[in-house]
């Protein structure tokens, strides 16, 4: 069987890429990274490959595109069945498409409103970040992971949103651990997987980033 | 096999519930539906959607699902006769992504151009015309969104077809523009005459009233 052509566009600091990156490794799946410079004026392959929003993600796989960072997991998922990253049964995967879903449209508009934002509205982002962040930590309850025993789904798709908050917390002044005791510890227990390890940049380069963003946005 | 006990929590003009109702008759299965007295959440609703209090909820044998999409993949998963997703994870990361296309592009720009006035008004209204016609490419020459016969996308979007409408009669604005977008104006159409589809529709003249209703709320008692 010839080998199968896996791209991704990528782009380092961005938490969507990150859970596709992870998805990929813990499948055991070899691809070809292709760093986008986002402002440096997108590639001609990445603005064919996703016409309707010119974003990365993108996974390109034997020549055709997926897009939508929770849509390429899932496809990853069920490209290469092992090890599943869903679980077995059709409710356990309801439960996690929801949560999935809730991570998407909850934990990243609030962080977003954390760095893009001063006083008064970055105080009430602040408040609803935590807020989705505590709403989180009752659905994982005392498991070691989303799933249970295993790394999966989503975790992934939280993890790749985690690579953000030390900068979320540097300009909310804040810290996760002081509200969310046990997501706390699960962030440190996703951590030390390798799959995490090698794709979630340092921190600092993050929070740096997000300084720059901020400038660019005019904040400040 | 046991009896399975089916309950979906619901509201008469929820398009949301509306999709999950598609997915239930197309697969058969019987079910009991509870009403919600909007905006009076009902102690039940909010013990099963504790987390975003809203419909639809599917209860099945006690187990509670939110979100539409999600809850209409479960049903299908769940009874896998007449099933709604393709079978290629290809074709089903497609059809996913059109679904989430049409919730986060259509339905907000449809929303601004019903609720905003003026410059707003007609950004929006055009932003919406634009990302339907860029659903309309999805159909890739299909007759339905699932080849042949209707599948997962066609009850995920189909609901458009008449809240666009409801939008382009009470804001005077033009959405599913028939000369601009004929395939997809098209497609709505045949979809909604379908009498599975047809026959779950809350009755016209109500959803105009409510949204009309709806529409000088938001816009704070001026029209």
């Amino acid at each position: 069987m010839s080998k199968e052509k896996v791209v991704l566009l990528d782009c380092w600091v961005s938490p969507f890429c990150m859970r596709v990156k992870i998805a990929l490794l813990e499948k055991g799946v070899e691809y070809e990274n292709r760093e986008e410079d986002l402002f440096g004026g997108k590639s001609e392959l990445l603005l064919k490959s996703n016409p309707v929003y010119g974003k990365v993600p993108v996974l390109l796989h034997n020549a055709k595109a997926i897009c939508e960072s929770t849509i390429i997991v899932g496809y990853v998922d069920e490209t290469w069945p092992s090890p599943p990253l869903l679980p077995p049964c059709a409710y356990g995967k309801a439960q996690a498409r929801f949560w999935a879903d809730f991570i998407d449209k909850k934990v990243f508009e609030a962080g977003t409103g954390i760095w893009r934002s001063k006083g008064e509205e970055q105080e009430v982002a602040k408040n609803e970040f935590i807020g989705s962040l505590k709403e989180l930590e009752m659905a994982l309850g005392e498991k070691a992971f989303f799933g249970g025993d295993s790394f999966g789904f989503v975790d992934i798709i939280l993890i790749g949103a985690a690579s953000w908050f030390y900068a979320y917390e540097k300009f909310g002044e804040f810290k996760i651990e002081d509200h969310c005791r046990r997501l706390s510890a699960w962030l440190k227990r996703c951590m030390k997987r390798e799959s995490v390890a090698k794709v979630l940049p340092e921190p600092e380069k993050v929070y740096e980033f997000v300084i720059q963003l901020r400038k660019m946005h005019g904040i400040e | 096999m046991a009896e399975d006990k089916v309950q979906l929590l619901g509201y008469w003009g929820s398009p949301f519930a509306l999709r999950v109702k598609w997915a239930l008759k197309l697969k058969g299965i019987q079910y009991e539906y509870l009403e919600e007295d909007l905006p009076n959440k009902s102690p039940m609703l909010l013990e099963l959607n504790p987390v975003l209090k809203k419909v639809p909820v599917l209860v099945h044998n006690g187990k509670p699902l939110a979100e539409s999409l999600v809850i209409i993949e479960y049903i299908d998963e769940t009874w896998t006769h007449n099933p709604l997703m393709p079978k290629d994870p290809y074709d089903r990361a497609k059809a996913r992504f059109w679904a989430k296309f049409a919730d986060e592009k259509c339905v907000p720009a449809t929303m601004s151009s019903f609720t905003k006035s003026g410059e707003e008004k007609e950004k929006a209204e055009k932003e919406a015309r634009e990302n339907f016609k860029t659903l309309e490419s999805a159909l890739e020459g299909k007759p339905f969104f699932g080849g042949e016969g209707i599948g997962f996308l066609d009850i995920a979007i189909g609901w458009l077809g008449i809240w666009a409408r409801l939008v382009e009669e009470i804001a005077e604005v033009t959405l599913i523009a028939d000369d601009y977008m004929p395939v997809l104006s098209k497609w709505f159409k045949d979809f909604l005459e379908l009498p599975t589809i047809k026959e779950a529709l809350p009755p016209r003249d109500k959803l105009l009233v409510h949204n009309k209703g709806f529409r000088e709320m938001l816009m704070g008692g001026s029209t």
